[in-house]
């Protein structure tokens, strides 16, 4: 075969709009990206929810959360989409007084989320702890709070994301106001020295700990999860603070224009169910907002259980987040 | 400026005015369009002034430091001649082609508090180093920027006609003196310019000025563009830094107009240069020395980009391929469509000069304002725009090759309209006096002279448009991807070992579009 067939090939597949059985119906879900990529949750749910919903689901990535939600706003009632799969209860408000989002039919009959869950329109669909991580064969003496961090050694280092730019950056600004309230620019002040440097992104922050630039990072409780379970490494842990921990929990809405409201709604109740909620664990590396019949996965045993779980309530959020924001700024910029 | 006799054709009208509407679309146009999607003003607070202030201070002393270092450093290549400087010129390519991400953990696998250098020093007991803050942010524009210049200014140096250095030689004119009455007058010409790209460049720097800076004293616009776009959806704050950024790149790019003087050097026969006087020892020590520091500078964040990603760069999973293939299908079309609008416009651009100087000198600088763009208000601006008429998954790859070569419009544009003014100083007359016309004439009398700029131009919009997530973010149907995306993809699904075999193989294909174009550029014309 010479090689330009291949190239011809090649960009065939590439460019080719993949051939979907024309008359299914089609419900588009706008979600975050590391949702639809190959390592998330995206292809194995698609095939499960298609094989029973006679229907083309359609998982389009549209950067985090937060990005989501301009995406749909930006589009306004003339989106193709008709759920939006990603935003968490920090963005709940925004997204409310957008009007964009309608009620979901059907309540799950059970929700494995630590708090009661009362809102009508947003659907978790999976949770976690914002955590410090770092690597167990470096550190003995590790932090059990902010004030034990901000005692640490002058050479011990974190790096954090910008609550500007990033979904655990803005969660790590609102952990630290709800568990400090007032005295959460003291706090600030405090940690000012210990953090090494602040990052635009989740990945940035997370690739220079692993390269062993800093001691610890701002993740999640469940990210020693994906080492121990897909890289059977166990040397990464989450640093539990007696303050409790921070939550994020993620819900999906199903939108007000979809003109598949049936089908939208067969797909969040699909999301609660044993299915779905089995995926989630070891794709989207976050507890499932029902536990699986079978339970967690193996290894989820060996993270750490926060003593205290904190949220602020979304209505509350926004303006609680512009606050500490100035904080913040104040504090890291002397 | 040119000399060019040249009747505007409609052609030149058409061809050359619709490269710059189509800028104008992609720089103005989309911030109107968000300006005018947003429903409410906004005043800037004392925070968004100190913002724009390490904005400007920042990029004023990356920009300076990175034209110093360049400035030796051109020098010595171009009065050099050894074995592997063929080798140092292409991959002096690669950092500035790097995906931000790509580049932070590299310049930190060297200056890190973990890195080749903390390392080595811990052996004199010595603790680690902290370049976190206003030097970690210059350090890494330094490291993107310096090659950028350097080739510059190396074109600038092979514009001096052998013939001069010749003289010069016959005149027991010193290296001194040739630096009086050569390389001062070039450089003069070639600085401004140069600084222009490299100050917008760093202006626009988002991620990697944050990571390196150390905390939010490290804020750029653009940076407060994102946070206005996705945190706040305040459409009406981020057109108006967007605003900010254009003035920022007009006032400069007067300047840069007043203050360069450009130079004509008379004709040579293209041969091969030879430097009598930089035979003395110390000039030779020195050179020696410059490239040596500079290139261990460039290419150890280099090396470990290459350790990092070697042994994942075999077990990548198929996807990635298919991706790889969108991202040349891209890079090849953003190529064409750079270099095409860098041809219209500087066409036009020398026979408005006649005429029409300021008009002129006004293109010049509109064709710097994709620099100064944001990619989030581009990206956000077309999918504004074009959101109601067609579906953004329908035209996602055409889209990015698009914005992709508008982006690198302003390098091909610095590299051929100069090359074109003395293409037609030279050659213009003489082939208007033969007879010669249209296609002829630019095949036989302009040409010859532009395949070096051009091959440069188009390796370079290949390059860049390659590692560029750009506005694909917002446009990618679910299953299109491009390099930069699956990278970033992998990334965020704790993927990292398998990202750093992505931006191997990023970076490798990146460099080899490059090298390829550069090479059919310097290949010899075929006098017929």
């Amino acid at each position: 075969m010479n090689k330009l067939t291949i190239l011809a090939a090649g960009l065939t597949l590439a460019l080719a709009i993949p051939a979907h059985a024309q008359d299914l119906p089609k419900l588009t879900v706008y979600t975050y990206d590391s949702f639809v990529s190959d390592w998330g949750p995206g292809p194995s749910i698609e095939k499960a929810f298609e094989a029973t919903c006679e229907c083309d689901l359609d998982l389009v990535g549209a950067g985090d959360g937060a990005a989501l939600l301009t995406r749909l706003q930006l589009e306004g009632t003339r989106t193709e989409a008709d759920i939006a799969l990603g935003l968490d209860t920090n963005l709940i408000a925004r997204a409310n007084a957008t009007g964009l989002f309608t009620n979901y039919a059907n309540r799950p009959e059970r929700l494995d989320v630590p708090i009661t869950w009362t809102d009508d329109t947003f659907l978790p669909y999976d949770w976690g702890y914002f955590a410090f991580v770092y690597d167990n064969t470096k550190i003995s003496n590790v932090p059990n709070s902010f004030e034990a961090l901000i005692a640490m050694p002058d050479d011990f280092k974190i790096v954090i994301q910008d609550p500007r730019s990033s979904t655990p950056g803005l969660g790590l600004l609102l952990w630290v106001k709800e568990a400090y309230g007032d005295r959460a620019p003291e706090i600030w002040a405090g940690l000012a020295p210990k953090i090494l440097t602040v990052t635009a992104g989740w990945s940035e922050a997370y690739g220079m700990f692993t390269d062993g630039e800093a001691d610890m990072v701002l993740s999640y409780t469940t990210s020693p999860a994906y080492h121990i379970i897909a890289e059977g490494d166990e040397t990464k842990s989450a640093a539990k603070f007696d303050e409790g921990h921070y939550m994020q929990i993620e819900v999906a809405a199903k939108l007000a224009s979809t003109d598949q409201p049936k089908l939208a709604d067969q797909f969040l109740e699909f999301m609660t169910s044993n299915e779905f909620q089995s995926i989630i664990p070891t794709t989207n590396w976050m507890y499932p907002a029902v536990i699986p019949t079978n339970g967690l996965p193996k290894g989820f045993e060996k993270l750490i259980t926060p003593s205290k779980s904190l949220i602020i309530s979304a209505d509350k959020a926004q303006m609680v987040r512009d606050e500490a924001l100035a904080e913040w700024l104040t504090a890291l910029s002397q | 400026m040119a000399h060019s006799t040249q009747p505007i054709r409609p052609i030149h009208f058409i061809l050359g005015g619709s490269a710059f509407a189509l800028l104008l679309l992609l720089t103005l146009g989309t911030v109107i369009a968000l300006w005018w999607h947003a429903e409410t003003s906004v005043a800037l607070t004392p925070s968004d002034w100190s913002i724009i202030q390490f904005t400007i201070v920042q990029a004023l002393a990356s920009a300076s430091i990175s034209i110093l270092i360049a400035i030796p450093t051109a020098r010595a290549l171009s009065r050099r001649n050894f074995r592997g400087r063929q080798f140092i010129l292409t991959i002096m390519g690669a950092p500035f082609i790097l995906p931000s991400i790509v580049a932070i953990l590299g310049i930190l696998a060297v200056w890190g508090r973990s890195g080749y250098v903390s390392d080595l020093m811990a052996n004199f007991g010595v603790g680690p180093i902290n370049i976190y803050g206003f030097g970690g942010v210059v350090l890494a524009h330094v490291f993107f920027n310096i090659p950028l210049a350097t080739r510059i200014f190396l074109q600038g140096w092979s514009a001096i006609p052998i013939e001069h250095f010749r003289l010069s030689a016959q005149l027991g004119i010193n290296t001194a003196g040739i630096t009086r009455h050569l390389e001062r007058p070039m450089l003069h010409a070639a600085v401004p310019g140069a600084f222009l790209l490299i100050f917008l460049l760093c202006v626009s720097s988002f991620t990697v000025a944050l990571a390196l800076g150390g905390g939010p004293k490290a804020t750029t616009i653009e940076l407060a563009i994102y946070q206005a776009l996705r945190f706040d959806f305040n459409l009406a704050k981020a057109s108006q830094l967007a605003m900010i950024q254009f003035a920022l790149c007009v006032i400069l790019g007067g300047l840069t107009i007043l203050l360069s003087k450009p130079i004509h050097f008379s004709q040579g026969l293209d041969r091969k240069v030879e430097r009598w006087d930089a035979h003395e020892i110390q000039y030779r020590i020195f050179d020696v020395f410059i490239l040596t520091i500079v290139c261990l500078f460039l290419f150890l964040p280099l090396y470990s980009v290459f350790i990092r990603g070697i042994i994942p760069l075999f077990t990548l999973p198929s996807t990635v391929w298919v991706a790889a293939l969108n991202s040349i299908t891209v890079a090849l079309l953003s190529a064409i469509i750079s270099v095409a609008m860098a041809l219209t416009m500087s066409a036009l651009i020398i026979r408005m000069a006649h005429k029409y100087q300021t008009t002129s000198q006004a293109m010049e600088i509109v064709s710097f304002l994709t620099l100064a763009a944001s990619p989030f208000v581009i990206g956000t601006g077309l999918f504004v725009i074009t959101f109601p008429f067609i579906s953004p998954f329908t035209i996602a790859l055409p889209v990015t090759a698009l914005v992709n070569a508008a982006m690198s419009l302003p390098f091909s544009l610095r590299m051929i309209l100069p090359a074109m003014i003395r293409a037609e100083s030279h050659n213009g007359r003489l082939a208007d006096s033969l007879g010669m016309q249209t296609w002829t004439r630019f095949y036989i009398a302009i040409w010859p002279r532009l395949r070096r700029p051009v091959g440069f131009s188009a390796g370079l919009a290949a390059a860049l448009s390659m590692g560029d997530l750009g506005v694909i973010t917002l446009f990618a149907p679910p299953d299109v991807a491009t390099l930069p995306l699956i990278m970033y993809h992998m990334m965020s699904s704790y993927q990292l070992e398998a990202a750093a075999g992505v931006a191997l193989l990023l970076v490798s294909l990146s460099l080899a579009l490059f090298w390829i174009f550069d090479k059919g550029g310097r290949l010899e014309h075929n006098l017929r």
